[in-house]
Formats: structure tokens, sequence, C-alpha cells
């Protein structure tokens, strides 16, 4: 399901205030754990805020190959 | 005050309250020098609990609470040991564990887990020994054990089953997924949920209220509802050993111990 462009936003904002990474230096369509720094640990810590957020669960393994914001906007989208 | 610090973890009492706090980087990872250090702790807790009313277990590590046990470790058995006496090896270094566990599991105190980040495998399992888990609302749970073709060894399963319904524990085993602490409380796991960096004040105001509380009796109460598990607990370690020395397991300890992956935390 394509993620809408507010879910895609809203993941951005959550991700750039989370780990205090300018939110102009995030784009869609590129690698987040290159963009943000960070590892699978602080992954789930940005999958935590993001279902807290959306009040959805997104199991983990959903995350396989996933590396880019707008694809896990979709993922999210898809649960709400 | 009394109080012991360790290469693994360290402990202290102040106010009535033991607590105990792992810090084995990365993170508290459950190795022999971990259970060499734990057993020493427990040796105490008789000691111990002469002067105080509640044991609070947590992490002084920022990355979280504990990854499990030292899978490292489990490999160079498998390579030092041959997958044919690996079982024997694991055997009694589980049987170690588990009376560790069982010894906090049934310690007439009242016990908190004060979780935050990784509480995973091994590290989940020491959680499940304690009477509350109250989690950082950041913590997240897991029993990756399948995806490395185990299951949990540590009593988890015994305790899961005790404290939760059959629905959720096979959720929890057959997906090796993790949950965040709002799900987890959901289901009735955790007790409380503590802002960012806070759950160990939240632990520590929830032990000084157990204070109040006349000790024989709650020592009662806590043996009249939480039974130890201990047919099903033996069960398990017999489990995970007929399964350890296969070699889809070491394959995948090999992978994981090789790994350059970003990964390695996420399924």
């Amino acid at each position: 399901m394509p993620a809408s462009e507010k879910t895609l936003d809203e993941i951005m904002d959550l991700a750039s205030a989370h780990f205090k990474v300018p939110r102009e230096k995030l784009s869609p369509d590129e690698d987040f754990f290159k963009a943000l720094g960070i590892d699978s640990l602080q992954t789930l810590d940005l999958l935590t805020k993001l279902e807290n957020h959306f009040r959805v669960e997104l199991p983990d393994y959903e995350l396989q190959g996933v590396s880019d914001f707008r694809t896990l906007a979709e993922k999210i989208q898809a649960r709400l | 005050m009394k109080q012991f610090q360790g290469q693994t973890l360290s402990w202290e009492t102040r106010d009535g309250i033991i607590e105990l706090a792992l810090h084995r980087e990365p993170l508290n990872e459950i190795g022999s020098l971990t259970l060499e250090e734990l057993e020493k702790f427990v040796a105490v807790l008789p000691d111990l609990s002469r002067d105080t009313h509640a044991l609070i277990i947590y992490s002084s590590l920022k990355a979280g609470f504990c990854a499990g046990a030292d899978l490292r470790q489990l490999y160079s058995w498998i390579q030092e040991y041959g997958q044919a006496e690996v079982a024997n090896h694991a055997r009694a270094y589980l049987k170690r564990i588990h009376a560790v566990m069982n010894a906090l599991d049934s310690l007439p105190l009242t016990t908190i887990a004060a979780v935050h980040g990784v509480t995973f495998g091994g590290g989940f399992e020491l959680a499940l020994t304690c009477d509350l888990i109250l989690a950082d609302k950041l913590a997240r749970f897991c029993f990756p054990e399948l995806r490395l073709g185990l299951i949990p060894s540590f009593g988890g399963i015994p305790r899961l089953k005790r404290d939760l319904g059959n629905a959720v524990v096979r959720d929890l085993l057959l997906t090796g997924r993790s949950f965040n602490a709002n799900k987890a409380q959901q289901i009735g796991l955790v007790s409380q949920i503590a802002g960012e960096g806070e759950v160990l004040r939240a632990a520590r105001a929830t032990a000084m209220q157990l204070g109040k509380f006349d000790l024989v009796t709650a020592a009662a109460a806590k043996r009249f509802i939480k039974p130890i598990p201990l047919d099903e607990l033996r069960q398990e370690i017999d489990i995970f050993c007929e399964l350890l020395p296969r070699p889809a397991v070491f394959s995948g300890l090999k992978k994981f111990v090789e790994s350059t992956d970003a990964q390695p935390y996420l399924p």
C-alpha cells in the first residue's frame, strides 16, 4: 500500500527529533541507517517510537530488507 | 551499606532495598563470568535479605537491559566440544543457570525487574523471575531463539506460561518477534511503564512502597500465588539439549558470530 505523504512526513519528523538529525538532511528514498547513523538496536527504538505514535503494532520481521523511509512508511500505512 | 563490584554486575543495599546492576559490555550477554557473579550474589542473598524488603534488578548500560545468552560462548563450546559432546556441557551449565533463576524466582523478598531497551532471550528470562516488571517506554521484549534453531533455555517458557495466556506465548516463541512496552503491558507482562530514562526511579518508588508492608505476610502471599514450575523447567533443559547438537544450530550460530551485518538485532 503506498504511503501517504503525511505518514512519510511524520516518520521523518519523528526520526529527526529522536536521533537529532536535521530534518532537511533526510529524504524519503535514502538509506535511513546511514542518514540517521543508527544500528539495529537504535532501529528498534525507532520502531517503538513509530508504533507508539501511530498506535500500531509492526512486527520487526516486516523490517527485513527495509532501509528507506518510504518503504517504512508503506509498512506503517498498511497497519493503519 | 553492603556492596559488591564485579566485572559483569554489582550490588548494593540502600534504604532497605537490594539493587543489582548489570554492566557487562556491550549488552549484558549472560556467559560464564556473569553466571559466576550471579551465583555469588545468590549465595549472599540470605544475608542481604535480613535487613531488606525488596530487590531491584536493572542494567546500568545505556544500550539496554540484557540481550540474552552469550552466543559467542555457545558457539565456542560447539567448536571446542564438538556437536556430540556440547549437549552434556550445556546441560551442566544450564543447571547452574536454573539454580540462580529459581533462587531469584523464589526469593521471599518482592523482586522488581526495571528494564529498558533490549530485553531479549536470557535477559527476558531473567526479568521473568521477578515479581514485577517495570519497563522504560522504549523497552522491547523478544524470544529470538527460534531464529537460531533453539528454544529459550534459562527457564523462560515455563515462566512465560505461568504469567501469560498460551496464545501469547505461542506468538512470541514461534514468530521470534519483538514487541514494545505498551504491548507488554496490554498482555499483562509489564506492571508499569516509565518515561525514557525513568524506570529505575519508578522501581525505587515501588520498592519503597513495598517496605510499608509486613514482610512475613508478603512472603507468604508470594509463595501462594507464584508456583515455581520445576518439572517444566527441567523439561525445557532436556528439549534445548536435544536441539543444540543439530547442524542447523551450528550454522545459525556461526552466521550470527561471523556476521558484520549492521542489523543483528533485527530478524
